[in-house]
């Protein structure tokens, strides 16, 4: 079963990275970008058939390693 | 004293902070961290350098190694710990220290030397200085932009926690004397139980005058003391 986690920064941290990308792509001229969060995109591929219990895996290792909670929020979704 | 200087694949501080406790009259070990067992010690310290490459984040990895454990157990028996920049990362990683060390504000790696304050004296890590001395330290990181919720850093202030802050030459506290944006100009932390220190500024490359300046030997003569 295969997962994706996107990790992204909390709304309150600043990402600095994601504000230069943004500069950059309004001097190429896209005037109409309102905002960009830089984050991080993980592909997770577990031997587990119920997905619910995959789901519960995958979630604790955001937990544990993938994700600093204190500054970033995480998705996880099925492939 | 007996230390032990911590060493990850990365770490690239560990030769200079090993030098330092020598110089310092420490008896010194260096541990590998694959390894299981910590020998008996006094100090713990982690090194900086970029541990792991800086994957994931900084100290991520590392705050997950097999040594990890040890430290964290001793360091809850009262064990002196020191993190020194990513050796800081690594503790917060590992959850010793509260908060995480964001990147630089201004997106680039700062390295040279600037001004920190004493803010806290009455610690087994810094009783040798004066309370609001001035200091002279070098730093060289990439992400050193401390931040932390409101509660913690409430419980920072409240519990005198902080060890040190950035500031300029004649030790005022402002935007202008912060290199990386950290919250507060925070330089540094203690845990509640001021048994463990996080850093960004390196103070095992102030103990000789020949190559910069003394203003990092009363950090290892306090522990000593």
């Amino acid at each position: 079963m295969k997962f994706s986690v996107t990790v992204v920064l909390k709304k309150d941290v600043l990402d600095p990275q994601g504000k230069v990308v943004q500069n950059t792509l309004n001097n190429l001229g896209m005037n109409d970008l309102k905002s960009i969060r830089q984050g991080k995109f993980f592909e997770i591929e577990i031997d587990e058939k119920d997905q619910k219990k995959a789901e519960i895996k995958v979630d604790d290792m955001c937990k544990k390693l993938l994700v600093n909670l204190i500054i970033e929020d995480y998705k996880i979704n099925k492939l | 004293m007996k230390s032990s200087v911590i060493v990850f694949p990365g770490s690239n501080c560990d030769r200079d902070i090993a030098n330092a406790l020598e110089k310092m009259q420490f008896k010194n070990q260096m541990v590998w961290h694959k390894e299981t067992n910590l020998p008996k010690s006094d100090l713990i310290v982690i090194p900086g350098g970029f541990s792991y490459g800086d994957y994931l984040r900084s100290g991520a990895i590392a705050g997950k190694s097999l040594i990890i454990e040890e430290v964290i157990r001793a360091a809850n028996s009262g064990c002196l710990v020191l993190g020194i920049c990513n050796g800081f990362q690594i503790l917060t990683e590992t959850g010793l220290l509260k908060g995480t060390l964001l990147r630089n504000k201004h997106l680039k790696f700062i390295n040279k030397d600037i001004n920190i304050k004493v803010i806290n004296n009455q610690t087994r890590f810094t009783s040798k200085y004066k309370l609001n001395q001035v200091l002279k330290i070098n730093i060289a990181h990439n992400e050193g932009n401390y931040f932390t919720n409101s509660t913690h850093l409430d419980e920072l202030k409240n519990e005198n926690l902080i060890a040190f802050k950035y500031c300029d030459e004649k030790g005022n506290i402002n935007n202008q004397s912060n290199p990386n944006g950290a919250i507060e100009n925070i330089a540094g932390i203690f845990n509640s139980k001021k048994n463990i220190l996080g850093m960004m500024p390196h103070p095992e490359r102030m103990i000789d005058k020949l190559i910069s300046n003394t203003d990092g030997v009363n950090l290892f003569s306090s522990i000593l003391n």
